[in-house]
């Protein structure tokens, strides 16, 4: 750390805070104390009572007991408005905006200027366009939020959390969906937000990110509090095993199950073979073979078209052109459920969007592909569906261990597991996992990659995607490079590869190779 | 602190059953009848007919309920269809047209055939407004609205501008007729009832309909053919629209192109929302829309019976809407719970300094 720790009196201390919902205690006597000008990591697995943490101080939820002290006077928030009030802003990591509404609409709503009781629309674009410039996003402050990215997206969503003058800034997850340049916008604006004072409150799963930007970290497991630290004193490791509250041998044994023999191939067939795909805007035509048993990684930026190309392979868009053969036989994959047909499953990498039905049980998310499979007037036989749902609950630890609990109460890794579930239920031969790990917490990630890796041995072809290279790097025999939309180069995965290989031949396009 | 939340007690499971407020309601409303005319709840047995204001209300109820079932279906797609009052009235003025033109207006296979016309035409009806709403994409209150306006035109051109009248005995069965002492529109309503409950609970169908309504996008994904169930629906909710059209029509044994089902959409909505389905679709209850569907007769009863004029029927609606609806909301709930929860943890405390 180059910058000293900050002292001083604390802008926000909360004591002994207790919330318990029917039948969890979510959190159980927790502390957290944040400094002005401080960047603090709130570190924890999924249900460890992160987000339960950051509801409490922001008046979400009403706390049972315990007291929350604000700028040296003790409050109830009543909920985030009066948070608001005080000076304590939230960016959330699933972005909460209105799609329809203009970028300034979005960073001002609530707190245009007005002039005689109208809202003065001039003086509301000129600010939002001062909030941007803070953040130094060159966007058109007019124009409409849907038309940019998730991440320009979440950026607008700090200069939303920005307009009021606000001394202590929560950012959960706000990494989750930016690629590299754009975490390092975001600290950029971090440390200088830092600077003038504000205390911020950083929750990420990206432990390389929560080291190179945090000062001190509050660590929490299952609703209690394991300690507080200064980032400089405490290992990764050590972090770790605070986190999951064992010892790193499962963590290690990882590196050692995946084994990424490469075996020749030439006379095998493969699962699936695409020739000249593509699809207008979409992704440049392509070619690729999957295996049986291999996983096959695809590499590339966020917008590269790796999302693009798993959508093709799995019928949730139409190719315009080439065509797939699947188990030597043409295949036309129009839509979804032709590719589920086909024993293709594909997890989608907008798990809110495209994947949990929220209001439906764990267990009729699970057995959902399985059931629409078999059509609506062949219903699954309960004892069928128990044994299924049974299983996968085991295998994957879903929590809570309750088939009937709505999948929308479950946290985010437990609401991916579900999903792999519902795929691995349908018994697929090729498995597309787009984003599995995605915001979720180091062991459930590790438990992911593990089923990932066995689900090969067994014989499934996987296409893996992801932003963390080292992650494509530790599970894919083979990995394909994205760029703009084109693929532009394949490579046979060794441990002679590393990431820094993979991030020239992204950059550099694969034409020299 | 023992993790195992303790055992709840049966009159708590009651009273937060989803429900309860609609059927204290309809309880009550029947007490209040009760006051005013001592004789509502009996019955009396007349040529082997049951007769009597439950009769009545039962006979009365079953048009909106056969439509405010295939409403059900329709709003758990996060749908919504506002043209069964139009297909109510063009399948009257079909099936009564055919009848009346025919030569021999009593005969049953006549009517018979007069019934399949009309019922067919609200198929395609129906199947018209599920495919402006799943193939073309256009929101379901638009491309219901098609009809609910052009539907009205329909049936003035199908009835000539006249009120259609008949005398065809078979015909007046469907909506006066008795069997086995019940009114025969009570078999059909309670018949299309048992269907729908029996296609959606015991096949996997309802909750697939339930998936599209949460999240048609995940649910497309994971292969339900999210648009077939959702033309379904629509073609369902015309078929049923025009049964009631049926008994509706055969009821007064006439067509009025005008007025037959005038806002029986709105009551068909108004039902299922009290029976606790959400407009933004996802869950539905059918028993709930059971339940809905007597509280709106009942209140259509209640007013003649308490001799209020008809012209205040819809305030005296909206008050009993605007209470179940109160009872049933989520936030109130929580506050009540709330406090319940607050009230018990301080005789806790006082339990535990005594």
């Amino acid at each position: 750390m180059s910058t000293p720790v900050p002292e001083g009196r604390p802008v926000v201390e909360m004591s002994g805070i207790s919330i318990e919902f029917p039948g969890v205690k979510a959190l159980d006597g927790v502390d957290l104390t944040l400094r002005p000008g401080e960047i603090h990591a709130l570190m924890g697995e999924n249900g460890a009572g992160k987000s339960t943490m950051i509801k409490a101080l922001t008046g979400v939820y009403s706390i049972d007991s315990g007291t929350i002290v604000v700028d040296g006077s003790p409050h109830t928030f009543s909920g985030p408005g009066a948070a608001q009030q005080a000076g304590v802003s939230t960016v959330y990591q699933e972005v909460n905006l209105c799609e329809n509404l203009s970028v300034a609409e979005n960073i001002m709503l609530g707190h245009e200027p007005r002039r005689g009781g109208a809202i003065n629309w001039r003086a509301t674009r000129r600010r939002a366009g001062e909030m941007l410039a803070r953040l130094n996003l060159d966007i058109d402050p007019a124009s409409s939020l849907a038309s940019h990215s998730l991440a320009i997206q979440q950026l607008v969503a700090i200069c939303r959390a920005l307009v009021i003058d606000c001394k202590v800034l929560i950012l959960d997850e706000p990494t989750s969906s930016l690629d590299a340049d754009e975490v390092a916008q975001l600290f950029e604006v971090m440390r200088r937000l830092k600077d003038d004072g504000v205390a911020i409150l950083f929750v990420s799963h990206f432990l390389e990110q929560v080291y190179a930007i945090s000062d001190r970290m509050t660590v929490l497991r299952n609703g209690r509090l394991v300690g507080e630290y200064r980032t400089d004193e405490l290992p990764r490791l050590e972090l770790v095993s605070k986190m999951i509250g064992a010892s790193l041998d499962e963590l290690s044994e990882l590196e050692q199950t995946t084994e990424r023999i490469a075996h020749d191939r030439s006379g095998e067939e493969p699962f699936i073979q695409a020739v000249g795909l593509g699809r207008k805007g979409s992704i440049q035509p392509f070619d690729l073979d999957i295996y049986p048993g291999e996983v096959v990684g695809l590499a590339g930026l966020l917008g590269s078209g790796r999302t693009e190309m798993a959508r093709l392979l799995a019928g949730a868009d139409r190719a315009d052109s080439g065509q797939t053969t699947v188990s030597g036989r043409l295949a036309r994959l129009r839509t979804p459920r032709a590719a589920m047909q086909r024993n293709i499953a594909f997890s989608s990498e907008h798990r809110k969007a495209e994947g949990v039905v929220g209001d439906l049980t764990i267990r009729e998310n699970i057995v959902l592909g399985l059931q629409a499979d078999r059509g609506w007037a062949r219903r699954m036989p309960r004892r069928q569906v128990d044994e299924i749902v049974e299983k996968y609950m085991t295998a994957l630890s879903i929590r809570p261990n309750n088939p009937d609990a709505l999948l929308r109460n479950l946290s985010g890794g437990n609401q991916q597991k579900v999903l792999l579930a519902r795929w691995l239920a349908t018994a697929p031969e090729l498995l597309i996992l787009d984003e599995p790990t995605r915001g979720i917490d180091v062991g459930a990630k590790a438990e992911i990659q593990k089923l990932v890796a066995q689900l090969a041995s067994q014989g499934m072809s996987v296409l893996f995607i992801s932003a963390e290279l080292d992650e494509v790097l530790r599970l894919s025999h083979r990995i394909a490079v994205m760029r703009d939309r084109v693929k532009v180069a394949e490579i046979t995965n060794s441990d002679d590869v590393t990431v820094e290989n993979v991030v020239e031949l992204i950059a550099s396009g694969g034409t020299d190779s | 602190m023992s993790t195992a939340a303790p055992a709840t007690p049966t009159w708590q499971r009651v009273t937060q059953h989803r429900l309860f407020w609609p059927v204290v309601a309809l309880v009550a409303l029947f007490v209040a009848n009760t006051i005013a005319n001592p004789g509502f709840l009996s019955l009396r047995l007349q040529d082997g007919h049951l007769f009597g204001a439950l009769i009545n209300l039962l006979r009365g109820g079953s048009p909106l309920l056969l439509i405010a079932l295939g409403m059900t279906l329709v709003i758990a797609t996060r749908g919504i269809d506002l043209s069964v009052g139009a297909v109510v009235a063009i399948s009257g003025a079909v099936a009564l047209s055919f009848i009346a033109s025919s030569s021999d207006p009593s005969s049953v296979t006549t009517v018979l055939v007069a019934i399949g016309i009309a019922l067919a035409l609200s198929l395609v009806l129906g199947v018209w407004n599920g495919f402006l709403v799943s193939v073309v994409g256009i929101q379901p209150i638009i491309a219901t609205l098609v009809l609910m306006t052009a539907g009205r035109g329909v049936a003035m051109l199908i009835t000539g501008g006249q009120i259609t009248t008949v005398n065809s005995a078979p015909f007046k069965t469907l909506g006066s007729g008795f069997w086995l002492g019940l009114p025969v529109a009570v078999f059909v309503a309670g018949g299309v009832f048992a269907l729908v409950a029996f296609l959606t609970r015991r096949t996997a169908l309802g909750m697939l309909i339930e998936s599209v309504g949460i999240n048609p996008e995940a649910s497309r994904l994971a292969g339900v053919k999210s648009r077939s169930i959702i033309w379904t629906v629509y073609a369902v909710c015309g078929l049923f629209a025009g049964l009631g059209g049926l008994i509706i029509s055969s009821n007064v044994m006439a067509a009025d192109a005008n007025n037959a089902g005038l806002f029986i959409e709105l009551d068909a909505i108004l039902a299922v929302v009290i029976g606790g389905t959400s407009l933004s679709g996802g869950k539905f209850s059918l028993a709930g829309t059971l339940v809905g569907v007597l509280i709106i007769q009942t209140l259509t009863v209640t007013v003649t019976m308490l001799g209020i004029s008809p012209s205040v029927t819809p305030l005296f609606k909206a008050i009993v809407v605007i209470a179940v609806c109160l009872a049933q909301s989520p936030k109130i709930r929580d506050a009540v719970a709330a406090r319940r929860r607050r009230a018990a943890r301080t005789s806790q405390a006082a339990e535990v300094a005594a």
